[in-house]
């Protein structure tokens, strides 16, 4: 059974895949059903369990198809500076009151906007020819990071105590103010764009070999690329634009099912879509229950238990010595 | 027809010629053996008939498209291309990664058909990594990475083959399995165009050779000859013997 699930003697047939998906789906409603009880007991329980549902899948998807475009195992929506761009635009929507004219999707928006124009300049900057070498897409997610935060500082820093008290509770990405409304309207474009990245799976896979030798083997390689990185940007911006930074999903979920399922992005894309669905609700209701009376904001408890994970990989891929330079 | 057709190719990289102005001919049932100094532009040829670089100036045609230009999954059935560096961003199993060989001439989602499975396991038998078939690739020996790519291409089924040395790092009885298995590939009337060192496997598989040098097709026929040739002395820097074992088998040996 462990060699039928597991990557390692088995390729992808109908019925492997079949299987596993049925698995990981049962497990991830048989968990937001859990939690949905535990929020009942503890406060607002079905929209806060759907929400994370939704952007727990979209995080995960999006983690799982950077991590494959850019052949990198560290791309996630944190690493690469999205989130803190998407904090900055929000932070500027506060700001400007763009919330008290458009509602409360105008922060939604703008965090959106924020997002996809981050992962643009990251994109921009890191690339080297027709490369995008590991070491520079990190280097640039930091640069962009450090720009997006110093910035958020400052325009906290001319804001009122209101103001500033509502732009923290935003970038901590808690989902307590998550309203029905934004799970609604991000729903469609997300589930759109998560059907699209799964389309894409046999390019994906063809892609781990290198941009040429997916182009030898039969793959549009500039519209591959040009289609999962807007796809991916699109479904976190929409998961900021529901919940704020949620961090590490994108990182931690598609590397433990890799390492589970095998690289067959054919099944690790639709797996991460549940298994990211799963670990949200888990960390969110952890989130609200771990500290009695005291709700804490998910963003900083998928941070703090992500931040290790990042380290183990990062160790792994030093030794292997396939982080630094090598394309 | 000739399989593949370059008329006065010129090819920059970095706003300076790296081939320049070769024209040549690789007919059905031929094996190309393309040899010359580091850096004379042997790879960058290899990569522009492969359509993966434009041709400044002159035409390429694969079985009369324009590689260049025609959809890359049109091109992929008729071409198979081997980079000299193959790395794996992912820990995929060997059986997976000859069959991504077949993306070309599959639909949809892409589960293996029986002609899929077929084709993958004659290639991994040819190329001797049948019993790999369950690992993962990055565990593999660099050899054994090599002859797995070699069955990723040949996977592909495509009439013309372009390796760029497919035999680095291999044992001697894996590479002349190799070209042996790129011999009775051509006789069966597909086309090979294979960038090797290896001017002793290259004098006795090899139809036909190239001596590329400065960006130049400065010679071009038969094996013996081309390495026996006042351009390839001048090329390399030092003369190439070539002799004969007792058994008959040729040699090639720098003087």
């Amino acid at each position: 059974m462990s060699g039928f699930l597991s990557g390692r003697s088995a390729r992808l047939t109908g019925r492997r895949l079949a299987t596993i998906l049925i698995l990981c789906a049962v497990a991830c409603a048989a968990v937001a059903a859990l939690a949905a009880l535990v929020g009942v007991a503890t406060g607002p329980g079905g929209p806060r369990v759907l929400a994370a549902l939704l952007v727990g899948a979209a995080l995960a998807a999006a983690g799982a198809a950077l991590q494959a475009l850019l052949r990198n195992p560290l791309a996630e929506p944190f690493t690469l500076g999205i989130s803190s761009g998407a904090s900055l635009a929000a932070v500027l929507a506060i700001r400007l009151g763009i919330e008290g004219a458009f509602g409360f999707a105008g922060i939604g928006g703008a965090a959106l906007v924020g997002a996809l124009a981050t992962l643009v300049v990251v994109w921009r900057l890191a690339r080297i020819g027709r490369h995008l070498p590991p070491a520079t897409l990190v280097l640039a997610g930091i640069t962009m990071s450090m720009f997006c935060s110093s910035a958020s500082t400052l325009i906290q820093a001319t804001s009122d105590f209101t103001e500033v008290n509502h732009m923290l509770m935003w970038m901590l990405g808690s989902m307590e103010t998550v309203r029905l409304i934004a799970v609604g309207y991000a729903a469609l474009p997300i589930a759109a764009a998560l059907i699209v990245l799964i389309a894409h799976a046999r390019e994906l896979n063809a892609l781990a070999a290198g941009p040429e030798v997916a182009a030898s083997l039969g793959v549009t390689v500039g519209r591959t690329q040009t289609v999962v990185f807007g796809v991916s940007a699109l479904l976190v911006g929409a998961a900021i634009a529901v919940a704020g930074p949620i961090g590490f999903i994108g990182l931690i979920v598609p590397h433990a099912l890799r390492a589970l399922l095998g690289a067959d992005h054919r099944l690790l894309l639709p797996a991460s879509i549940f298994g990211g669905a799963t670990v949200l609700v888990v960390f969110d209701t952890l989130a609200r229950t771990i500290v009695p009376l005291h709700h804490l904001p998910t963003g900083a408890v998928t941070a703090v238990l992500g931040v290790p994970f990042f380290v183990v990989i990062l160790v792994g891929q030093k030794q292997r010595a396939a982080l630094w330079g090598r394309e | 027809m000739a399989h593949l057709h370059l008329h006065d190719v010129s090819v920059a990289l970095g706003g300076r010629d790296v081939v320049r102005e070769v024209s040549a001919e690789v007919r059905a049932g031929e094996l190309v053996v393309v040899v010359g100094p580091n850096g004379a532009g042997k790879t960058t040829l290899l990569r522009a008939m492969a359509g993966l670089l434009a041709p400044r100036t002159g035409t390429i045609r694969v079985l009369g498209r324009d590689p260049a230009r025609a959809p890359r999954r049109v091109i992929a059935r008729d071409l198979a291309y081997l980079p000299q560096h193959y790395d794996l961003a992912f820990p995929f199993a060997v059986e997976e990664v000859v069959l991504l060989g077949r993306y070309a001439r599959q639909r949809g989602i892409g589960l293996a058909s029986d002609d899929d499975l077929a084709a993958a396991r004659r290639a991994m038998a040819a190329c001797g990594v049948a019993d790999l078939a369950g690992r993962r690739f990055d565990a593999l020996s660099g050899g054994e990475a090599r002859r797995a790519i070699v069955a990723q291409a040949l996977c592909q089924e495509a009439r013309c083959l372009l390796l760029d040395e497919p035999t680095a790092g291999l044992d001697p009885a894996h590479a002349r399995a190799i070209f042996a298995l790129l011999r009775a590939h051509c006789d069966a009337g597909a086309t090979a165009v294979v960038v090797t060192h290896d001017l002793d496997l290259a004098l006795r598989h090899g139809g036909m050779m190239w001596l590329i040098a400065d960006g130049r097709l400065a010679a071009r026929g038969n094996p013996a000859h081309v390495l026996a040739a006042a351009e390839t002395r001048g090329a390399f820097g030092v003369a190439i013997h070539v002799g004969a074992l007792p058994s008959g088998a040729k040699f090639a040996v720098p003087a």
